[in-house]
């Protein structure tokens, strides 16, 4: 039985098995139907023409996991900012961990969505955004069907949460080899302000295929600033859907630090809906050997007087393959527009690749829109100068590799989690210079 | 000190230096001038140890040692120092980590500890009064965004911290006012010692005002062809170098 056979018949089982009166049954039944029709992308679709998911799809993956798994917080403290006050929402193999976790319904509610789904009193907010800004492709459409768990948050108008929110995803390997659906929906309101850092994590070397959506919504003038940390091993993969939709004058960010696991797609999505919204979209990718990270962007702009900015830099070692696929999408409306996109790309590696693909889909005739691509090796004259200071080959190519990717990180709005993205940088390139990061 | 012989060099093929003769002891200044395209930046490059230039015979040696086939920072651990005529922009990179990197690497090649951070903090303190550097401008991106002056006066805070046995400035009075040129000669003149040699490559008399050379020698088609004291450099300045040339032809 192929994967998506295995999925469309687990299905049926879990839709016995889930309470009737849910508010998205209706929206489940024709996920499914979309997934069923469509299937996994190939790479014969323009959007997956460098990224293919066979070798993944081979696996004998369970669809739910038989038994509850524990874990211990000592194991697992490093993968958190354990350095300062966070709220907590934390899943281990796809179920929630009130043990790790730290929620709260105080003026806010930073919990989980199978209690939102489940409790009469979220039952409207349900109805007005849940699956709202997502796309029905059939990945997103596949993770709708089995929409059960993952994060719920809702921040009022005028709030400005006090601590980033941390939503971690363990996964055991309790099983031989493990697929999961988890499912975020996050409403920043008018005039709040929230930080939020996103991680999936493997504690074994079994294989985990995670299909992931997230959809935010925010509202005027709302700031959200949203951190993936993708540092997974070997035999973890991630396929990652986030829709943002933006309200007048709202203010978003994600920056996504790809470092580690077999293969990586990022679908990551903005709407502009109303005027002055911005959107900036920033990368760092270091990956070597077999990885492969896939980042597929979109910024549709819908509304007059935006802006957008796309900053993705790329370190490629061994055999790593890489894909840039960036898209602005301008309509008619969005005049007074300022984009830019930028992906820059170091080859370490003869047999390492990228596919840098700017497109830029302009209908609006009053717009500052630019994009830049390179693809290259370091700088030779950077070269002779750091070496003329008497630093050796490999460091001096350490360093401008380290000065490279580390210019993305000056966005970064959370010291504690800048100096650990810092370090792991460093660490990634092998940066073992005298060096205050 | 340092000791060239028959130098010839050249990029892709093509000649630039053609037969230099060069002899350096401790303590002395020596001004390189000649006009554009005579070969000047390359051989700064050449004795830095850039690898785009290939050494086609001759000998570069610093103090009784051949140095010609060593990499640029083995060069820099026995001492030499080329201040850039067009420094490089690093960004991502702060003045301060540049520095106490090239320090520590230079130091690990004479299988020495790093430095001791208080150490490193008042030596990177002293130098950049010295240099009338502020304290801000040190965590800044290496060169990004500095003025020429910033930048000339950024190499020079580099040569002080490296405290090299040859320094090579490449065309520093390039780009800089007549405060930042003063600034930097008397940067340069308070690090001149009995042990160390310092070459002044430049187009213009001007800077051999303020760190005065105790030879001159004029660069033409990648040859030594005259030298003297610096009062060649004026005569350099009121009369240019086409009075040389005719005296090379003849």
């Amino acid at each position: 039985m192929s994967l998506k056979e295995k999925l469309i018949s687990s299905y049926l089982a879990f839709e016995d098995y889930l309470e009737d009166d849910s508010p998205i049954h209706d929206l489940r039944n024709k996920a499914i139907k979309t997934f069923e029709d469509s299937g996994f992308p190939t790479k014969k679709e323009e959007n997956w023409k460098y990224t293919s998911l066979n070798s993944l799809l081979k696996e004998d993956f369970s669809v739910f996991p038989k038994k509850e798994a524990a874990v211990e917080f000592k194991d697992v403290k490093k993968y958190f900012l354990h350095d300062i006050d966070t709220y907590k929402i934390v899943f281990v193999d796809g179920l929630y961990s009130s043990f790790l976790s730290t929620t709260t319904h105080d003026g806010m509610d930073i919990c989980l969505l199978s209690a939102a789904l489940s409790k009469e009193k979220y039952k409207s907010v349900i109805e007005a955004y849940f699956n709202k800004a997502a796309k029905e492709d059939s990945l997103t459409s596949l993770n709708t069907a089995f929409a059960k768990e993952g994060a719920y948050i809702y921040i009022p108008k005028h709030k400005e949460v006090e601590k980033p929110v941390e939503i971690i995803n363990f996964y055991t390997g309790s099983e031989a080899a493990l697929m999961l659906q988890p499912r975020n929906l996050i409403i920043v309101a008018e005039n709040a302000h929230i930080q939020i850092i996103e991680r999936h994590q493997s504690l074994s070397e079994n294989a985990v295929l995670t299909n992931a959506v997230t959809e935010i919504f925010a509202e005027k003038r709302a700031f959200v600033d949203y951190y993936k940390i993708q540092n997974d091993l070997p035999s973890a993969s991630l396929i990652d859907s986030t829709y943002i939709k933006q309200e007048r004058e709202s203010v978003c960010s994600v920056h996504t630090f790809s470092f580690g696991g077999k293969l990586t797609r990022n679908n990551l999505n903005f709407y502009q809906h109303s005027e002055h919204c911005n959107s900036i979209l920033k990368g760092v990718t270091i990956i070597e050997e077999k990885q492969h990270v896939d980042h597929n962007t979109l910024v549709h702009h819908i509304a007059p007087n935006c802006e957008s900015h796309q900053d993705y830099k790329g370190i490629y070692d061994d055999s790593a393959t890489g894909v840039f696929n960036g898209k602005i999408l301008v309509e008619r409306e969005a005049q007074k527009l300022d984009a830019f996109q930028q992906n820059n790309n170091i080859l370490i590696s003869d047999k390492a690749t990228i596919n840098s693909k700017p497109q830029l889909e302009i209908f609006a005739d009053d717009v500052k829109c630019s994009h830049g691509c390179t693809i290259g090796q370091l700088d030779d004259e950077a070269m002779f100068y750091l070496r003329s200071r008497g630093i050796g080959e490999k460091e001096a190519r350490a360093l401008l590799m380290y000065a490279f990717a580390n210019n993305v990180l000056e966005s970064v709005k959370i010291p504690e989690l800048k100096q650990r993205i810092n370090k792991l940088i460093a660490r990634k390139i092998g940066v073992s210079l005298g060096f205050d990061v | 000190m340092l000791k060239i012989k028959n130098l010839h060099a050249s990029v892709e093929d093509k000649d630039i230096l053609k037969g230099i003769n060069l002899t350096i002891n401790p303590g002395e200044v020596h001004a390189i001038m000649g006009p554009n395209g005579s070969g000047k930046s390359t051989f700064a490059s050449v004795i830095a140890g850039k690898d785009e230039f290939e050494v086609t015979s001759g000998d570069i040696l610093l103090n009784g040692e051949d140095i010609k086939e060593l990499d640029p920072e083995e060069r820099a651990h026995k001492g030499v120092f080329l201040s850039f005529q067009y420094p490089v922009e690093i960004p991502g990179v702060s003045v301060t980590n540049f520095i106490k990197t090239a320090i520590n690497e230079t130091r690990k090649s004479k299988g020495l500890e790093d430095m001791p951070a208080a150490e490193m903090l008042k030596k990177i303190k002293e130098k950049a009064e010295l240099l009338e550097i502020d304290r801000k401008f040190l965590s800044r991106s290496l060169n990004e965004g500095f003025s020429g002056g910033e930048k000339k006066r950024n190499e020079i805070f580099q040569m002080a911290m490296m405290e090299p046995k040859l320094a090579i400035l490449d065309e520093t009075d390039s780009g800089l006012d007549i405060d930042a040129l003063k600034i930097v000669a008397n940067g340069v003149n308070k690090l001149r010692n009995a042990e160390n040699a310092i070459i002044v490559i430049t187009h213009y008399q001007r800077l051999l005002d303020y760190i005065v050379p105790d030879y001159v020698h004029v660069l033409l088609d990648g040859k030594i062809v005259k030298s003297g004291t610096k009062e060649l450099a004026y005569e350099l300045e009121e009369r240019g170098y086409d009075w040389i040339k005719e005296e090379v032809k003849a």
